[in-house]
């Protein structure tokens, strides 16, 4: 979760500039980025603060009727045990994926890498969707904890797949040369070499779950996400709602800390110089079938299941006429919801990034631990706070799609900043001091060396937000201005309503178009070169 | 060509001084190396020519020009004041003709410059390739290429050789010295590897803790180094407590004859492990030594001896044939003159070198 950037030369200790004390200086390196990034993550903090605003207002005694329930412990409970149980599964299957992949003969491994990420490109209301209208009264805890493992595993098998891609091979033949056997070997090495992977991906996951709306709506599974929308959606309750919001950021709050916490205590782990090897594969021998027979089953269930609903719902044929001429409008509503949105979050990402990767320090990384907060935050709640904001603070945005880019750059800032912060990466200060060492200025530089470097990364961040936005589901719900309808509300409401058939053609489109990120994603992360070089 | 000039440069990061006054003189058409251990300010005091950073005190001249100091900061790109850090630090993005291109004017660019300086470096017809289509050495060899073209008044070279293995370095440091003295150019070698400094450099400038410590021809820094420090940090040496009179040292050794003037009174005599020669017993002036070790380098040898008083010396012995046996007792003599520098008052240690 962490940018990671690189650097070519010394590192920058803070131009100096005259005028400014040395302290200062230090403390805050590049005053004029990190005002910018301040403001940035200010922005990003609207919705966080105006919750505790909007429910603060309603007077301790309101809340703690609101907050001491049965129902509200209730809640939690199962939210958070729906958080652990997908989150063991999704570690099970997404590390077990990952090391067949990546560290053994297993035939077709490169097609396995792309089938196992390829989940990511469907919705989790999506793939509920899918699965209630091909099994008949599916509904509850565990239908929906096989969803969402199903929809969210490949959070730990990228970033997994792509550590063991990565790791140092030494570092196991050395525990083999000292007496270690294969296994032992894996658990006191590999899984180690893993571990901060492993963690961050699992992190993911819980959030997710954490914040996820339409598969447990879907399938009618009680968690805070579904109580919190039915309390505002049904009743108007908004103290119930604000209160039961803050129940969950207050849950969010507490397993970012509790990953910030493992962090501490795991190292970093470097690789020391020299040319990377392809690690040593190991021959599954007859152990390949049942092998095998496990990927196959998960690419059956993730992707088969939807694959052959969609399908056979689109070939019942669309039942209205003009339907067609629905699904482009929405379609166009996607794309400019999620264009603006893409903009707006580049816009507040360029400076937070740049910061990161150019200005490490404690600043920086509060900031972006700030944002990471903002993102964590689901959907629901970002919808609901940034409603009352646009209500009573910022009205002429309210029913625009501004407020929707608000809402969408806030929940995706992270993810924006991230990319900015790896392009950056891509131009170490090395590069451009050679540059003006060479006799050109500040904007030559810019033109000819850092844009050309960084703008593939940058696009690419542009690329993921816009298409996350597209899959966006309860914060357009709540957002989007009245009679506007996406291709992800179109299919909610009509999945409401038990009309399948209708939704289908929507749900089509949008796999469809997110899968295209999902591709960038698998290529960039190095599973798919040739290995053999030798 | 163009001389550049340094006067009393310092640089601070918060509380850590970087450079502690800094007073040097590059010569025109000549390569001067800055030698020193790590963390002594060599990359600073390069980062201050480049104009990467703003001195805290202290002036810089090029050709008599002040381009800091004084309250001026000539940007890096107005200084003509060209580097070469140490992983090359290519453009990725552009051909080897472009990055060779790169600092020239559009004009020029199209002309035979960048033909010519690819090939002062050994790479002539490379200009089509992209950067990581070329060894470790080859993008070393572009990035000097791409700071000679513009013809840059002073060329700064970052350990550019550090990054590659043995063999291939000291080719490419002797082709480099060739192309920066064909191309009539003014460098600037900042190292810690001091065989480097000696063998390719013009002028060897030492420094430590930010300061200066003597500045020279590789010959004088290493015949006769500023103090003990830096006789141990440009070459293997042999230091002896003694005590001198008349211009002449009691050691462990024996007497030996001092080159240059030294008070009477405790020294601290060097004498080159070169200078130890293994003579046949009962010699003049040879003295009994025990054999410690012995390691071989091919085109010579060193031998670690212990004399009769304890005092651990070396030897390098050249053309050794067969290895002298470890434990046998030798006979040894010193071949010329040693230095001495007045002894340090007693409890004060020689300043520890660090290699990194």
């Amino acid at each position: 979760m962490t940018a990671t950037t690189t650097g070519v030369g010394p590192a920058r200790t803070g131009p100096a500039r005259s005028g400014v004390p040395a302290g200062l200086r230090r403390l805050a390196p590049r005053p004029a980025l990190l005002a910018a990034s301040t403001a940035a993550v200010a922005v990003a903090l609207v919705p966080l603060v105006y919750l505790g605003v909007r429910t603060a207002e309603a007077g301790a005694d309101r809340i703690a009727a609101e907050l001491w329930t049965s129902r509200v412990g209730l809640l939690a409970l199962r939210s958070l045990a729906l958080a652990a149980v997908v989150t063991a599964a999704c570690v099970l299957i997404g590390v077990g994926a990952a090391w067949l992949v990546t560290r053994t003969d297993l035939p077709g491994r490169r097609l396995f890498a792309v089938l196992a990420a390829l989940p990511l490109a469907v919705p989790t209301y999506i793939a509920a969707f899918a699965w209630v209208s091909t099994v008949d009264r599916l509904e509850g805890f565990w239908p929906a904890a096989l969803v969402l493992t199903l929809c969210s595993y490949p959070y730990v098998f990228l970033p997994v797949a792509a550590a063991l891609h990565g790791a140092d091979p030494a570092q196991e033949e050395v525990s083999r040369s000292l007496g270690r056997g294969g296994w032992r070997t894996f658990t006191d090495v590999t899984l180690r070499q893993i571990r901060p992977a492993t963690a961050a991906g699992a992190l993911l996951v819980a959030l997710y779950v954490l914040s996820d709306f339409g598969a447990v709506s879907i399938l009618r599974a009680d968690t805070f996400t579904r109580a919190i929308f039915i309390a505002f959606d049904l009743g108007f309750d908004r103290t119930g709602a604000l209160v039961l919001s803050c129940v969950l950021v207050a849950l969010t709050v507490l397993l970012l800390g509790g990953e910030t916490l493992t962090r501490r205590r795991g190292a970093r782990y470097a690789r020391l110089g020299g040319a990377r090897r392809p690690p040593l594969r190991l021959r599954l021998g007859a152990a390949r079938w049942p092998a095998l027979a496990a990927l196959v089953g998960v690419a059956a269930l993730a992707l088969g299941v939807p694959a052959v609903s969609l399908a056979r719902r689109l070939a019942a044929g669309v039942s209205r006429p003009g339907a067609l001429t629905e699904v482009l409008a929405a379609a166009g509503n996607s794309l400019t919801f999620s264009l603006a949105g893409a903009a707006l979050t580049m816009l507040l990402a360029l400076p937070l990034g740049l910061l990161t990767a150019r200005a490490p320090g404690p600043l920086a990384t509060a900031l972006d631990r700030l944002a990471y907060l903002a993102h964590a935050l689901p959907g629901v709640v970002i919808g609901l706070s940034l409603i009352f904001f646009g209500i009573t603070v910022a009205y002429p945005l309210y029913q625009t799609r501004w407020l929707l880019a608000l809402a969408y750059a806030t929940l995706f800032l992270p993810l924006a900043v991230g990319a900015v912060a790896g392009a950056a990466g891509q131009a170490p200060p090395g590069l451009e001091e050679v540059a003006r060492s060479l006799g050109r200025g500040p904007w030559t530089v810019l033109r000819t060396v850092t844009l050309p470097l960084t703008l593939p990364g940058i696009g690419a961040g542009a690329a993921l937000v816009f298409l996350t936005g597209m899959k966006e589901l309860p914060a357009t719900l709540l957002l989007r201005p009245t009679g506007t309808d996406t291709l992800a509300t179109e299919l909610w409401t009509n999945t409401a309503v038990g009309a399948y058939a209708a939704a289908a053609p929507y749900a089509a489109l949008l796999v469809a178009i997110s899968a295209v990120p999902t591709w960038l994603l698998v290529a960039r992360s190095g599973l798919l070169e040739k290995e053999d070089r030798r | 060509m163009s001389e550049v000039g340094l006067t009393g440069v310092v640089k601070r990061y918060g509380a850590v001084t970087a450079l502690a006054g800094v007073d040097l003189t590059v010569p025109a058409g000549a390569l001067t190396a800055v030698l020193g251990p790590s963390g002594c300010g060599k990359t600073t005091l390069l980062r201050c020519l480049a104009g990467f950073e703003r001195l805290d005190a202290g002036e810089i001249r090029v050709d008599g020009r002040t381009v800091a100091g004084g309250g001026r900061h000539v940007p890096a790109h107005r200084r003509r004041i060209a580097v070469v850090p140490q992983e090359g630090a290519l453009f990725p993005h552009l051909s080897v003709a472009a990055n060779v291109g790169y600092g020239l004017d559009r004009s020029a660019r199209r002309g035979e410059r960048v033909d010519e300086v690819l090939a002062l470096v050994g790479l002539a017809g490379y200009g089509d390739r992209m950067p990581h289509q070329l060894s470790g050495g080859q993008q070393q060899r572009v990035a000097v290429a791409r700071a000679l073209a513009p013809r840059p008044s002073l060329v700064l070279l970052d350990e550019p050789f550090s990054a590659l293995d043995a063999g291939l370095r000291a080719g490419l440091r002797h082709d480099i010295r060739a192309a920066l003295r064909a191309d009539g150019a003014t460098g600037v070698l900042v190292t810690h590897d001091q065989g480097e400094a000696l063998s390719v450099a013009d002028r060897v400038v030492v420094l430590r803790t930010g300061r200066v410590v003597q500045a020279g021809t590789p010959s004088e820094v290493y015949r006769e180094p500023a103090d003990p420090w830096v006789a141990g940090f440009v070459g293997e040496a042999v230091l002896l407590p003694a005590v001198a009179e008349a211009g002449r040292a009691a050691t462990p050794l024996g007497l030996l004859p001092i080159a240059g003037g030294v008070p009477d009174g405790p020294v601290t005599v060097l004498v080159r492990p070169e200078q130890v020669r293994v003579v046949p017993g009962g010699s003049s002036g040879a003295v009994a030594a025990t054999v410690l070790r012995h390691d071989f380098h091919g085109h010579d040898a060193l031998v670690a001896l212990r004399l009769a008083d304890g005092t651990r010396v070396t030897a390098r012995v050249w053309d050794p044939g067969e290895p002298v046996p470890v434990g046998v007792e030798v006979a040894v003599a010193v071949a010329g003159a040693a230095r001495a520098w007045p002894a340090q008052p007693s409890g004060a240690p020689v300043p520890a070198v660090m290699i990194g």
